[in-house]
């Protein structure tokens, strides 16, 4: 598939070659290892693109994405790339601004959920204790209950939430499964040597949980960003289409919003409706790629195991 | 018997936990918005009502303390409020005929996207690097990466609207009485599907993905290596010694991904004005319907912990070191 194209293949190479390769990555890194990976780098292409597309909206954008001037249910083509709305707006300009409100919303709650779950999670897993008792309840409580749910829930007490304040909300409960992982990581880096020497060399455990412990995983913390940002743009836009955030701003899922409540799809309009879904699964699969690729990366075994396998297969069904 | 009372206990904590966030939260909004609510209904209600929701939103005098025991008896001897939308229907009886519409349509859609995503998973883990292996794990998470709500309204559109192969919306013909007989029976199941596959569609890929990995996990160990030495069959290696050691992981999952099909689910069924539960709390915040919410709500999340708890007590069954603690340290 050509999404493996640019994989590299190790076996079968010149000997000299491969260790110059090698050497690379290693003198790279994390971040090496992750460019050099095809899925991750097709991830972050995409990524980027869209980032642009949110940071330059008002450059780019074509028209005003709340101006109802222009004719109505225009299909795509012409004048207006994605066509327009049933009230006479620009459809690639909603697409172009709603970018915008999606990713910061998605990556803001992205970073405060994992903050949380990195505070919450270091220190459970370091204090043990009763504090571990505790947070570990908080954590399979947060876990166990629908999240989105509870979304709603909280919704309906927060009168016509705008996408930020969703965004917050979002954060505030979507830390649980980034702790947990913080917390089992905590734990097996905790009664390591480097841990001990800080301890004897008098920091204090505020400062080994943050200048020793969290400096070590920092790719899982990378792994979680990805995943809580994933968590949060879809949430967001569930929130939105449901028509629990104010409805006159611009989002992706306002936009669905909208097109779902004008009828959209009994009038045939999917240049209406299929855009914002398209948006919302690029950016959601660019995550999910570079996911991947971290995963692969940090879990080696994966891959190793899977080389070796492959010999015992070919030859096993040689003889 | 101590991992009983262990997961018993989580099971009763939880549970608290949610009937006090049903409680705190309209507590907590400045400007309670129940307020709102009666200003709306003076006059309709006998005094004794409007005084029982009341006392469930928190508009006595009463220290908090006794309102929070009155609203703990009240949920206990099944006084759950009267609807504020549907009035005076009381909410347990929509509840009562909403529940088995949602617990239907994510159960079965559960099972068969855990059936397929399992087997599909032990099937592309033995054919290493194949195309299968290739492929699939990227195409279901691409699917995963779109959101609940657009997938299904995509295939509305097009099974629906285009082709007119399934109809766009509702449980059942609006021509039939429902109970337990054929022509209802296959009308649900009709109406089902769409909503059904956008489920299976959105939850597969961590079934597959999770046995995927695990089975990679175990095909590397040496008593399945010396098992194809000594010429065990392919079948055999495959599901009896692998996949049965591979399969155990996969069930503590469940309790993420039954969150995720369930805020899934509470999106589809608005989309296809499905009439289960998560479509009455959808549309009771909408209308402002307040004990209907706090009553979802706490059946949403009862539903979740009861299917929790059963897989907790069957991966116990399954695995005994649960039991004996010997899998203590792994989170």
């Amino acid at each position: 598939m050509s999404l493996n194209a640019a994989k590299p293949t190790f076996d079968g190479q010149p000997t000299a070659y491969r260790r110059r390769r090698r050497g690379r990555i290693d003198r790279l890194g994390f971040f090496g290892a992750f460019l050099r990976n095809g899925r991750s780098l097709t991830g972050l292409v995409i990524f980027v693109v869209f980032l642009l597309v949110a940071l330059l909206a008002p450059l780019i954008a074509p028209d005003n994405p709340t101006a109802t001037i222009f004719p109505m249910s225009l299909p795509p083509g012409g004048a207006h790339l994605l066509g327009t709305t049933n009230t006479g707006q620009d459809i690639f300009s909603q697409f172009l601004f709603g970018a915008r409100t999606t990713m910061t919303v998605g990556f803001g709650a992205g970073i405060l959920a994992t903050l949380l779950g990195l505070l919450i999670g270091i220190a459970a897993g370091y204090r043990g204790g009763w504090v571990d008792s505790i947070l570990t309840f908080l954590m399979n409580l947060f876990l166990v209950l629908p999240g989105l749910a509870l979304l709603i829930v909280i919704e309906s007490y927060v009168k016509n939430s705008t996408p930020y304040m969703n965004g917050l909300i979002i954060g505030l409960t979507g830390w649980a499964w980034g702790a947990r992982v913080f917390r089992a990581q905590t734990m097996s880096l905790a009664h390591r040597d480097f841990v001990a020497a800080a301890k004897m060399s008098g920091k204090t455990s505020l400062q080994i949980m943050f200048t020793e412990i969290a400096p070590n995983m920092m790719s899982i913390i990378a792994a979680n960003v990805i995943y809580a940002t994933l968590g949060a743009i879809l949430a967001e836009s569930g929130l939105a289409f449901l028509g629990f955030e104010n409805v006159s701003s611009i989002s992706w899922g306002t936009m669905l919003y909208w097109a779902s409540q004008n009828g959209a799809l009994l009038t045939g309009a999917w240049w209406w409706f299929v855009p914002p879904g398209v948006g919302i699964g690029l950016v959601g699969l660019s995550l999910v790629l570079m996911n991947f690729a971290i995963d692969g990366i940090t879990n080696p075994r994966l891959n190793a195991r899977r080389r070796r396998r492959r010999r015992v297969h070919q030859q096993a069904t040689r003889a | 018997m101590r991992f009983l009372l262990r997961r018993l206990g989580f099971f009763f904590l939880s549970l608290w936990a949610a009937i006090t966030i049903n409680f705190i939260l309209p507590r907590l909004m400045p400007g309670n918005p129940a307020e709102i609510m009666f200003a709306k209904f003076q006059g309709q209600l006998s005094p004794a009502a409007i005084d029982a929701m009341k006392k469930a939103f928190g508009l006595t005098d009463k220290p908090i303390v006794v309102q929070y025991f009155e609203y703990l008896r009240g949920l206990l001897s099944g006084h759950w409020g009267l609807s504020y939308a549907n009035f005076p229907t009381p909410v347990i009886e929509i509840i009562r005929h909403s529940l088995p519409w949602t617990i239907g349509l994510v159960g079965i859609s559960t099972v068969l996207a855990v059936s397929i995503g399992t087997f599909a998973g032990i099937y592309i883990a033995w054919k290493r690097q194949g195309i299968l292996d290739n492929t699939l794990p990227i195409l279901t998470m691409a699917v995963q990466a779109l959101p609940y709500f657009w997938v299904a309204l995509l295939l509305l559109f097009i099974f629906g609207f285009k082709l007119n192969w399934f109809p766009m919306n509702h449980g059942y013909s609006a021509d039939l009485t429902s109970g337990l007989n054929w022509p209802f029976i296959a009308s649900a199941l009709y109406h089902g599907f769409l909503p059904g596959v956008t489920i299976l569609l959105g939850s597969l890929s961590g079934w597959l993905v999770g046995m995927r990995n695990n089975m990679i996990n175990t095909l590397g160990e040496d008593y399945v290596v010396f098992a194809e030495a000594k010429g065990v069959s392919t079948g055999r290696l495959m599901f009896t010694y692998a996949a049965r050691n591979a399969i155990l992981p996969q069930l503590t999952s469940f309790a993420i991904a039954i969150g995720n099909v369930v805020s899934g689910s509470i999106l589809t069924e608005q989309v296809f004005s499905y009439p289960g539960i998560g479509n009455q709390l959808t549309n009771a915040v909408l209308l402002e319907d307040y004990p209907l919410i706090q009553a979802a709500f706490l059946i949403i999340a009862v539903s979740v912990l009861v299917a929790n708890f059963i897989v907790d007590m069957l991966y116990s069954r399954l695995d005994p070191r649960v039991r004996t603690g010997g899998l203590a340290h792994e989170s």
